[in-house]
Order: C-alpha cells, then structure tokens, then sequence
C-alpha cells in the first residue's frame, strides 16, 4: 500500500514539473514566449491581468477557507441558530469599488495598447503583403515586388511589415502566436494589421476560425530573414523562370506532365506572368522546393510528396484538389516530383532559417 | 396473468398522464428526463472530442465527423441539456416559492416542453439522415453556406423549433411571476432562485429574437436563394456574428443567472443564516443581465470592427467582473458567522466558488481585447468557457438537484454516492480544463481535428483526456445514485430545514401545491415561521374548491405538427414533394391552435372536501 502511494507520489511530481517545463510550448509556435512587437504587447497585458485576478482569486480562496474551518459544523454537533445579519454597507462598498480600481487598473493599459495596434498610418511606408486566406492554403502576394508565394511568408526582421488579410471562400483568421495575435480573414473586406518579427527564424502560423475538416492542417510558415537576405529572396523570386531550368531528363518529363496532366491551370510555377491582384486556383509553387512543408503540414520528403500527390484527400480532407486531377500513375507522380524538387529560385529558405 | 394486464394499463395510463400532463412539475420532471438524455448524448460526444485528441494526429475519427461532435457537443449541451434541465428546475420549484398553484399558462408549459423535445429530437435525427450539422455551434454563415448537405438546414429547423419553445417560457415565467405571487409575497420577498428566474426570463425575452431572425435568414439563404450573407452576391456575414452574439453572450448569463439563484438558496439554507445583502444580490442581478447585453461584440474582437468599438467592448466587458464579485463576496459573507453544513448540495456549492471564480478571472482576462487576440478561438477560450458553464452551470444543476430532488421526487438522494459522485467530477474538471488555458497560448487553435507532432502540446491534451474520463464516472455514480435513491427512504417535507415557501408543502408536492394560498410575512417565509410561528404558514384565504387546468394532448400533437414540417423545410429544396410534409404540418399545428382556441376550456375544480381529507392525512 505504501509502496503504491509513493510510486503515485513520485508520478504526479513527474507529471507537474513535466507540465512546468512544457508549459512554455514549442518555440516559435507559443504566445507565452513573444518573438514580435504584437505578441509582446499581448503578453504584456495577459501578464497584468493574469496577476491581478489571480490577487482577487487568491483573496476568495482564504475567505472561503477560513469560512471553511471556522464556521464548519463538526461531526455531532446540533443544530443551532445563530444571527441573522441582513448585510453590511461598508462592506459591501469596500467589495464594490475595489473592483472597479482593479477595472480601471486593467483597463487603461488595454485602451491605450488597442489604438497603438491598430494605428495603420504609415501602411504605405512599409513593405505591404496582401494575404488571400483559401480553404485550406494561404496566399502572400507582395505589393509593388511582383511576386508571390503560397504557403511560407517570408519576411526581413526587425522590420514593420503590413498584412492585407482577405478571404476567398469562407472566414478564416490569421495567427503566428510568436510573432502577433490574430485578426480574421473575411470574405468581404481587407482587415490590415501590422507585424514586426524581433528574431531570424521560421514561425507557425495557424489558421483560427473554423473553416471546414482541414480548419486544423490549414498551417502556413513566417520565414524571418535578414534585411540582404530578404533583398536577395525577392530579386532571386523575381528573376527565377521555371521554363529555363536546366533539368535532368526525368524532371524534363515531369515539366511536361505537369503542363499536360493541367497542374498548370491552377499552379504557378514563376512570377514571370504575375498579374497583380489576381487570384490563383491553387497553391503558387515557385519556390516549392524550398517549402518548409509539403500542403502546409508534411515535413518536404520525397515519401510525402507521393503520398500528397497520389491522393490528397487522406492529407487534407475536403482539399480542393482532389478530383480536379487527372489520376497520376507512380512513374508519372515521380517525374512531376522530380520537376517540382527543381522549383528552387533562391538560396534564401526555410531550412536555412530552421 | 390479471397483474401484469393492471400493470400494462397503468403503465400506458402512466405515458398518457405525462404526455397530456400541464401540471408544472410534471412538466419539470418531462424537463429533466429529456435534458439528462440530451446531457448523456452530449458527454459521450465530449468523450469522443476527446480520445480523437489523446495524441498528436490521431485518426480516431474522421475530419468531418469531428466537426459533428464538436457543433453537436456544444449545440446540445447549451440548447438541449443545460437550458431545459435549468426550465425544469425552475418549473418545478419557482411556483411553489412564490406561494402558487401553477405557472400563468399551464397549457403554454406544456407546448414549451414538447417543443424543445422535438426540436432536440429533430435535432439529432440529421446523425440517421445523411449527417449532422458541422459549422460549429455558432454557425458562423459564411462556412455553414458552405456546408453541403442536410445538417445546417436540421440545425436551423431543430433549434427554430426548441427555441420557439424557450421564449414561450420565459413569457410565461415572467407572467407567473408578475401576477402569481401569493399574498405578501412582495417583490423584494422573493428567494433569489424566483428572482434569478425572473430576470432570466427577461434574459429570455430580449435575447432568443435576434437568434430567431438569424436562423431565418440563414434559411433563406440556404434554402431559398437569398443573399444576406452570401458575399458574392453583396451580401455580409459580419451581421451574422453581431446577431448570433447579440443573442449568444445573454444566452450565457441565462445559463448561469438562475444558478446564481440556486446558490444563494444552498448557501443561506446549509449556513442556516439569511442571505448576506438580499438586496444588493437582486441588483447586482440585475446589472449582470443589463450588462450581458451590452458587450456581445467581445466575442467578435478580431473580426476588425476597429479600435473604437473593441476599446468600448473591452471596458464594459471588464466592469462585468464588479456585480459578480459582489456576489462572491456576498456568497462568502452568508457562510460567516453561520452553521455551516456540508452535503452533497453543499460540496457542489462550495466547488462552485473557486472554479466560477477561475472562470471570472479568465473571463476578465479576455475582456481585455489585446489580450484576446492571442486568446480568442484557442483553447485558452475553451478552457474559459467550460469554467464557466460547468463550473457555474453544471455544478448549479448538480447542486439544485441534490437540494431539490426530495420536493421533486420525494426520495432523498443518496450523501455518500453524492460525494462520490462530486470528487471525481471535481477533479476532472479542473484536469480536464486547466491545462486547456495554457494549450491555448502554446498555439493551439480550438476546433481543431488533429493537432500536429512535434509542437509541445501532447502531454496537455493527454492530461485533459484523462479528466474529462473522470467526469464521465463521476456523472455514472450521478445516475447510479438516481436509480438506488429511487429505493430510498421517502423524504420529509422539509429534510434540509429550510427556510422558503417550497419547504411548506409535502415532498413531493401535491398536485395543487397549496391547499390554501400561504400568507407571507416577510423574507425566508418559513423561517420567519420557524422562529417567530409555530412553524407552519398561516393560510391567506379560506379552505374552498381550487380550481385546476384540464390536461390535454394538443400541446403534444402541435409540436408533432411542427416537427413534420421541419422536416419538409430541410428537404423542399430537393423534391417538391416535400412541400405537403411543410404545409401539412404546419396546417396540422394551426388547426390544433384553432381548435385550442375556439373549444372553451373551463378547467375543473378540485372540492373542498378533497382538500380536508388531505390536510387532515397531513396532520397525521
């Protein structure tokens, strides 16, 4: 019996102090663990308020066990009647304004935070990127650069970098937890906000409304680089031509397939015939090859590109792909993935930031 | 061979008598059967939430059906587990409290209730037809535009129908109330669970409208071609999220007003003193309710309505924190200085604090709308909101039905599976919800079907998967003790020595409730008579005939009526056939309301003589 119960004693000290070093999360996914000016601004706030309820809470509690072990009646003892007290205005008083300092305390900070976040007036000194929510990929087309990409955001550090958000289905919502709190994706207007990443690296991003069976792989990246680097992304983006890639005779097939099996009616494979404002069927792959993840979730094997390719349902449910293809056999899935590893335009990628 | 025929009629004499029954606390006991089941339903679909999510991209269940059990889940916990199990307990209690026979319109009761089952049952039946509805409880229009199949359209007909019934009973509440209250019995006499029942009521009235409309409007949308949300054809999903919250957020407080009520009766009751600041507790209601309709749009802080609307938001969320501490406080104040007993009624009273209060802070927490943009949709508000309504609402019920169980059933509930049945709900609770806080702020979105390795967020959601198991056999001992208190001892009128006006009578009450109207003396009638009578409630009126509703199956049929033609909306945009189940039942409904309407209903009245006998056995 002693046995167990210390066998249980040293099970649950496992598991809290487990629960202790995890409870920060993963980094660059968690909110607790700010990498950007939003996220820092939240927590901020999360952290005052979570210190003054946790006041009110500890307040409640030793009330509420000294009610416990003085006015508790003990085994065997009878029934008594005792004062019948109708209230106490002082008390009352003291219970109702204290509070509405605590607000106060609260509130002021939130107010001012609110319009410092949202102050937009300086939009069209920074970089803008117009962000097209899908169900269930993302799309970052890049004001006055002429290029896009599907999937990975990459952006230079330290730098305030607008997002115009929009959706071209249903309600999404926009969150890297790290870097920024979320603003929703509608369908019918562009929400603006601004992020600015403090760090190099890559971020998850997530989507958080709702959006159908996907809603939870619906993952996208935030690939923070360097002010060079980024100049370098984009010129690399802009420059790069998928018709003029040197490619080995397997991947050359694959090129063919993927005009003939009509990927191409759907995918951009460059920014060469880059249209501003004009919305894709699906995913541009200009620089597929150096996705930090296959569909968003998949980490970039050759495995799972198979496994995308043959059938995407058992990926992503209720993707909008499946079906809109004609079937590929192995050896034709193989050439096009052979084409689409070769869809490399900078040096500049997410694995370099990982 | 005779005995089991005797046995068979009064078993279907048994079914007769519920299904045509207007009596308040048979309809109470119709609520909580039907609100128990649909609670069952909705734990297993909890349970099945989740084991999909015990580890990191589990294939438990599919995608799709994942999103059933989390719409389902919440759809039938908030509209057809915790609201009718709420209804019923204020039928059964709230007319015997203010001292009278019946509610205001017992006929009306009875039609409220059958409304809701079918509703539910409509409801429910899209899992048999084809697949639930999957855009979430809130069914925010653009995805639930989206969503092929029937299982929008059974969300819309099903909770059109339930809800008709609910706005019937809070005007009926609200009327009972206003007209109803026995002699003496002033409004500032009222126990806090009649007054709690009334500005819920209210609650009701102002709230269940603006849900009405939009589930019209996504009906035509959906079914008839229109363009109110359909952005394509100009239209705006926006003002659906602005009603659906305008009617959501009240819809919360209607959960958790009446067991404010519940625990200011528990409280007062076990710590044998008055309730600490009657007054302020009545207006700090009050304030609550007023308030719960002024900040709907916390719900909506990163839709982008813009600084000015989310800082005005954000304070008047956050001042909501002010009347409900009072009432913590308050709460606190009535056990000091008192005797305080701890049962089962108790325990969950006593949980209740430090849990509703955690939920009071997280709700504070997320008032404060900077905040909330890394909270809002992740698990930090799943962990804030189950706080609240099982912190609040669930233990409420647990806690009115220990206390209550003796008035509604006349047998006293078991004190040792009570306590079996809290601990192990405790627990789970806090297991289960705790950690959801924090799995929010580590990233991890809420609706989420799967969530992906390597991420940090395992052990979280295991810990939670365990809890919610305890829960689970905490609420089995629940129904346990149910069937073995059954057996029990027949309870006492007034086993827990109360001190308001339901304690008076008999457990369970008779059928008339009163023989005689009670003359009330001031508040905690009963009391007062304990202290100051000889204990029993002087009779405001002479001993003579009562006069009493007939019983009548057409609130039954009416809601049979609507059900058909719920059907016949869902399915009219694939066969025109199906017209004639929407017209038909709905001419079915209506002739049952003309016929209501013209046949004259006198009532009957119970003689006097009945009346002695039973007084004079009482006596006894």
């Amino acid at each position: 019996m002693k046995d167990w119960l210390s066998k249980f004693r040293a099970l649950v000290l496992f598991g809290i102090v487990a629960l202790v070093l995890s409870a920060c999360g993963r980094e660059n996914l968690t909110a607790l663990d700010p990498k950007g000016y939003g996220a820092e601004v939240s927590l901020k706030l999360i952290l005052l308020t979570t210190i003054v309820m946790t006041s009110v809470f500890l307040v409640v509690i030793i009330l509420l066990i000294i009610v416990l072990v003085r006015f508790r009646r003990k085994k065997g003892e009878p029934l008594k009647n005792v004062p019948q007290v109708e209230g106490s205005k002082t008390l009352e008083a003291i219970w109702t304004i204290i509070p509405i300092i605590l607000v106060g305390i609260m509130a002021v900070p939130t107010v001012v935070a609110t319009f410092q976040l949202a102050d937009t007036s300086d939009k069209d000194e920074h970089i803008n990127i117009n962000v097209t929510g899908y169900q269930y990929w993302w799309h970052f087309e890049y004001e006055n650069e002429e290029i896009a990409t599907s999937q990975d955001m990459y952006i230079p550090v330290n730098k305030k970098v607008y997002v115009n958000l929009i959706s071209n289905d249903v309600l999404h919502s926009f969150w890297v937890p790290s870097i920024s709190g979320k603003l929703d994706v509608n369908p019918e207007n562009v929400n603006t906000m601004f992020i600015q990443a403090y760090e190099e690296g890559v971020y998850f991003g997530k989507c958080a409304e709702l959006c159908g069976p996907s809603h939870s792989l619906m993952d996208f990246k935030v690939v923070v680089v360097s002010e060079e680097e980024y100049e370098q992304w984009v010129n690399d983006m802009k420059s790069f031509n998928s018709q003029e890639l040197e490619l080995d005779a397997v991947a050359a097939e694959g090129r063919d397939l993927f005009e003939e099996k009509g990927c191409v009616a759907c995918h951009a494979t460059d920014s060469q015939n880059f249209v501003p404002g004009q919305k894709p069927i699906g995913p541009d792959l200009t620089q597929f090859a150096d996705r930090s993840r296959i569909a968003g979730i998949l980490h970039p094997t050759e495995e799972n590109l198979y496994k995308w390719l043959k059938d995407p349902e058992s990926v992503k449910p209720g993707n909008k792909m499946t079906g809109a293809y004609p079937e590929l056999s192995d050896e034709e899935i193989e050439k096009i993935s052979a084409y689409l590893m070769q869809l490399s335009p900078s040096e500049v990628t997410a694995a370099s930031k990982e | 061979m005779a005995t089991t025929a005797a046995a068979k009629r009064s078993f279907w004499e048994f079914i007769w008598d519920y299904l045509t029954t207007v009596d308040h606390k048979k309809i109470a006991h119709l609520y909580l059967a039907g609100g128990g089941f649909f609670f069952i339903l909705g734990g297993i679909e909890a349970l099945i939430i989740r084991i999909q999510l015990i580890k990191p991209e589990n294939d438990f269940i599919s995608a799709g059906f994942y999103n059933e059990m989390i719409t389902m889940h919440g759809t039938t916990m908030i509209f057809l587990a915790a609201m009718p199990i709420i209804v019923g307990l204020m039928n059964a209690i709230m007319p015997l409290q203010i001292g009278a026979r019946d509610v205001a319109f017992p006929f009306l009761n009875a039609l409220s209730f059958w409304l809701f089952f079918f509703g539910g049952l409509l409801l429910n039946l899209s899992f048999l037809f084809g697949g639930a509805p999957d855009a979430g409880w809130t069914s925010y229009a653009s995805l639930s535009m989206d969503s092929s199949g029937h299982g929008i359209d059974y969300y819309i007909a099903g909770l059109q129908i339930a809800g008709a019934g609910t706005l019937m009973t809070g005007i009926n509440f609200i009327a009972t109330i206003v007209t109803m209250r026995a002699p003496g019995m002033t409004y500032m006499r009222m126990p806090l669970f009649t007054w709690t029942t009334f500005v819920t009521s209210v609650l009701i009235l102002f709230a269940f409208p603006p849900l009405t409309i939009n589930l019209f409007l996504l009906m035509f949308d959906r079914m008839f071609g229109t363009a109110f949300f359909n952005v394509a054809l100009g239209g705006n999903q926006v003002i659906y999220q602005h009603l659906f919250w305008i009617f959501g957020h009240p819809e919360v407080y209607i959960l958790i007003l009446p067991m404010f009520g519940v625990f200011s009766e528990i409280f007062a009751t076990f710590s044998r003193k008055r309730l600490f600041g009657y007054t302020a507790m009545v207006f700090a209601t009050m304030l609550i309710a007023f308030l719960g309709f002024m900040v709907w749009a916390h719900h909506m802080f990163t839709v982008g309505l813009g600084p000015v609307a989310n800082a005005i938001f954000a304070v008047g969320t956050m001042a909501i924190a002010v009347p409900t501490g009072i009432k913590i406080f308050n709460w606190l104040l009535t056990m000091w200085g008192g005797q305080v007993t701890i049962n089962s009624a108790m325990l969950w009273a006593l949980g209740f604090i430090p849990t509703f209060t955690i939920g009071g802070m997280t709700g504070v927490m997320l008032g404060s709308n900077v905040a909330d943009y890394q909270y809002h949709d992740s698990y930090f508000v799943v962990g804030h909101f189950h706080y609240v309504i099982v912190g609040g609402s669930v233990f409420g019920i647990f806690a009115a039905l220990h206390y209550w169980w003796p008035k509604m059933f006349g047998r006293v509930l078991n004190e040792t599976l009570g306590k079996l049945t809290f601990w192990p709900f405790f627990i789970g609770v806090h297991l289960t919800f705790f950690v959801q806080h924090l799995l929010g702020l580590m990233g991890m979105p809420r609706r989420y079907w799967v969530f992906l390795e390597d991420q940090s967020l395992d052990l979280g959601n295991l810990i939670s998967t365990i809890g919610a198991f305890l829960m689970g056999v905490g609420a089995i001992i629940f129904v346990i003790n149910i069937i073995v208190s059954a057996f029990g001892e027949k309870a006492a009128a007034d086993p827990w020595d109360g001190r308001t006006l339901e304690w008076a009578v008999s457990s369970p009450a008779p059928y008339y409730n009163f023989a005689q109207l009670p003359l009330v003396r001031g508040l905690d009638p009963l009391w007062i008579e304990k202290m100051e009578g000889n204990g029993k409630i002087p009779a405001a009126e002479p001993l003579g005939d009562v006069h009493m509703p007939n019983g009548s199956i057409i609130p039954f049929l009416m809601s049979i009526g609507f059900f058909i033609s719920g059907f016949g909306f869902i399915y009219q945009t694939d066969n025109v056939y199906w017209y004639l189940a929407l017209y038909g039942g709905l001419a079915f409904s209506i002739a049952l309301m003309i016929i209501r309407s013209v046949k004259d209903d006198y009532g009957y009245y119970i003689p006097k003589e009945e009346l002695e006998k039973a007084l004079e056995g009482e006596a006894k």
